[in-house]
């Protein structure tokens, strides 16, 4: 059998393979180079940066659902000079996609963060309009079309590299907001964030989680990421990251079929910290079987009834 | 340098209705392991997250897990049986610091296990261990085998001395001078023997729990506030120096 191309683009920024990392859950990369060359993987998008550090939420932060967990750290993170200074050079020594992940409590915020990354050399900025666990800004940016906009034209008009934006779930039209960010200069769009979601110990009638409600990833939420990737995909013209549940190479060509054309690993990672190299590989395989020359025909490949 | 492994059982046993030890073959893994980490089993498909329990005892490649049966995950591994093999992760986290001298080891419960180990680290040890009855006792014939003295108490005095353990951490310091106490147990028993230790001028290493998801570091669930921070437990821990605990 004759080699698969791997390599993809993403908004003009090309990767050795479409694995990407999901924010949040492989830190700066650093845990994870114990066990690999973290250059084996398409990109990183890194933690979740705010303009100054932040402490994240009181704990626990994490609590197990069927096939899935609900998180709600916070956003705790060295802020964007922390990470430029102590996080940036040592991941700029791998061959890796550096994704930048950001949020801000104003679009002002958002401009000021892309201009100091974009300065210090990453190759693209994720910016997230829908963390669900932390107060201001975050979700509610992403779940209004007109400030979603508002927030992709500042990030986009104060950055040198693609600007991706990164989706909610937990809006009544994902299209919608999808559209408002592309048409404001968005070069990608990444999808899904966590799905809000809350778990109760019954015995102390007290939310799992100490902020009561967080976000929910994992296996669980995999069939509503493909749903989303192929509805954002039929209505607009950029590329898509494509996340939500993904730990095997057979769950990355489902978001590829739907639209993707790279995808994202994330909660897998802390199951096995080797699932997004397992999930490349599986990728690899199945697009051979098929008979592809290249990963990135499975991009839109679904065969709606 | 932690590593995932599949490690067969080599012995399964009940040491309480719910308390289980488990002990493995886990090569390098064992080698590498010091007192006070953890390793991250993975519990059957049907769980997703790996269940982080302290390392009891290492023998050569042999690792030793014991841990009560609380949820599903506990559950599920309670019902392995030898030769079956177990995907580990590990050892992970950040142990105890051993000194020189001797070292006070104090456990309370299921904080007991990761004391044996620790004990067997040091250069002589002796023992302060809380149960909260006679028929919740564990570890006892392995404890005297690998400290000098092993002191016990029961929350209903139906071993050892009636009352808490930090009782029984006083009254040790009072008697000998140690180089550090090391615990582990619920967050309140870790205060209060704090307490005791810092009376006794004694610097006192405490493990600490808390919620975990990739048992790596890269998360950021398992906060745990440290020194005005949040440190997390499974990388920057789980033992902590317990001046620096924001208790």
């Amino acid at each position: 059998m004759s080699k698969v191309d791997m390599s993809v683009s993403l908004a003009g920024m090309t990767m050795k393979n479409p694995v990407v990392v999901a924010s949040g859950t492989f830190g700066f990369g650093r845990e994870f180079g114990q066990f690999y060359d973290i250059s084996e993987l398409g990109g990183i998008s890194v933690k979740g940066l705010t303009l100054n550090p932040r402490e994240g939420n009181p704990p626990p932060r994490i609590a197990e659902t069927p096939m899935g967990i609900l998180n709600s750290v916070g956003l705790q993170n060295p802020g964007v000079e922390g990470f430029i200074a102590n996080e940036l050079p040592e991941l700029k020594q791998h061959d890796l996609r550096i994704i930048a992940n950001i949020s801000g409590n104003t679009p002002e915020e958002y401009g000021i963060m892309c201009e100091r990354l974009s300065e210090a050399g990453v190759d693209m900025i994720e910016v997230n309009i829908s963390c669900p666990n932390v107060k201001a800004g975050g979700l509610q940016y992403g779940v209004v079309p007109e400030m979603a906009a508002e927030v992709a034209r500042e990030a986009k008009s104060h950055s040198s590299v693609p600007v991706m934006v990164k989706l909610s779930p937990n809006v009544t039209s994902v299209v919608d907001i999808a559209k408002a960010a592309v048409d404001a200069g968005a070069d990608a769009l990444s999808l899904i964030n966590t799905v809000r979601g809350m778990r109760i110990d019954v015995n102390t009638r007290r939310p799992v989680l100490r902020m009561n409600t967080g976000g929910l990833s994992g296996p669980a939420v995999l069939p509503i990421a493909v749903r989303m990737v192929w509805e954002v995909a039929q209505a607009v013209d950029v590329p898509i990251l494509g996340l939500g549940g993904i730990s095997t190479g057979e769950d990355a060509a489902q978001i590829m079929l739907a639209g993707a054309t790279a995808v994202a690993v994330g909660t897998a990672c802390f199951v096995d910290p080797y699932a997004p190299l397992k999930v490349r590989d599986g990728l690899e395989e199945i697009a051979q079987r098929q008979g592809l020359s290249s990963v990135t025909e499975l991009t839109g490949g679904v065969l709606p009834w | 340098m932690p590593m995932t492994k599949n490690c067969p059982i080599t012995d399964l046993r009940y040491l309480t209705p719910d308390v289980i030890s488990i002990t493995v073959e886990a090569g390098a893994l064992a080698e590498q392991a010091k007192a006070g980490q953890f390793v991250n089993i993975k519990c059957g498909e049907g769980l997703l997250l790996r269940r982080p329990i302290s390392i009891c005892d290492v023998n050569g490649t042999r690792l030793t897990v014991v841990f009560q049966v609380k949820g599903e995950g506990t559950k599920w591994l309670s019902r392995r049986q030898t030769g079956e093999e177990l995907d580990i992760l590990g050892p992970l986290g950040h142990g105890y610091d051993i000194p020189q001298g001797k070292v006070l080891v104090v456990g309370g419960g299921i904080g007991v296990p990761p004391m044996l180990y620790a004990a067997k680290c040091c250069d002589e040890a002796d023992a302060c261990v809380g149960f909260r009855s006679e028929k919740n006792a564990i570890l006892l014939d392995e404890l005297n085998a690998a400290c000098g003295k092993v002191l016990i108490t029961s929350d209903d005095g139906t071993i050892g001395a009636h009352g808490f353990v930090d009782a029984l951490v006083r009254k040790a310091l009072r008697e000998d001078s140690y180089a550090a106490v090391f615990a582990c147990g619920p967050k309140a028993m870790l205060k209060s023997v704090y307490l005791a230790a810092k009376e006794g001028n004694t610097p006192c290493f405490v493990s600490m729990e808390e919620r975990m998801g990739c048992g790596l570091g890269a998360c950021l669930v398992c906060a745990c506030s440290v020194g005005g921070h949040y440190a997390h437990v499974c990388k920057d821990g789980p033992v902590f120096d317990a001046e620096e605990v924001d208790w």
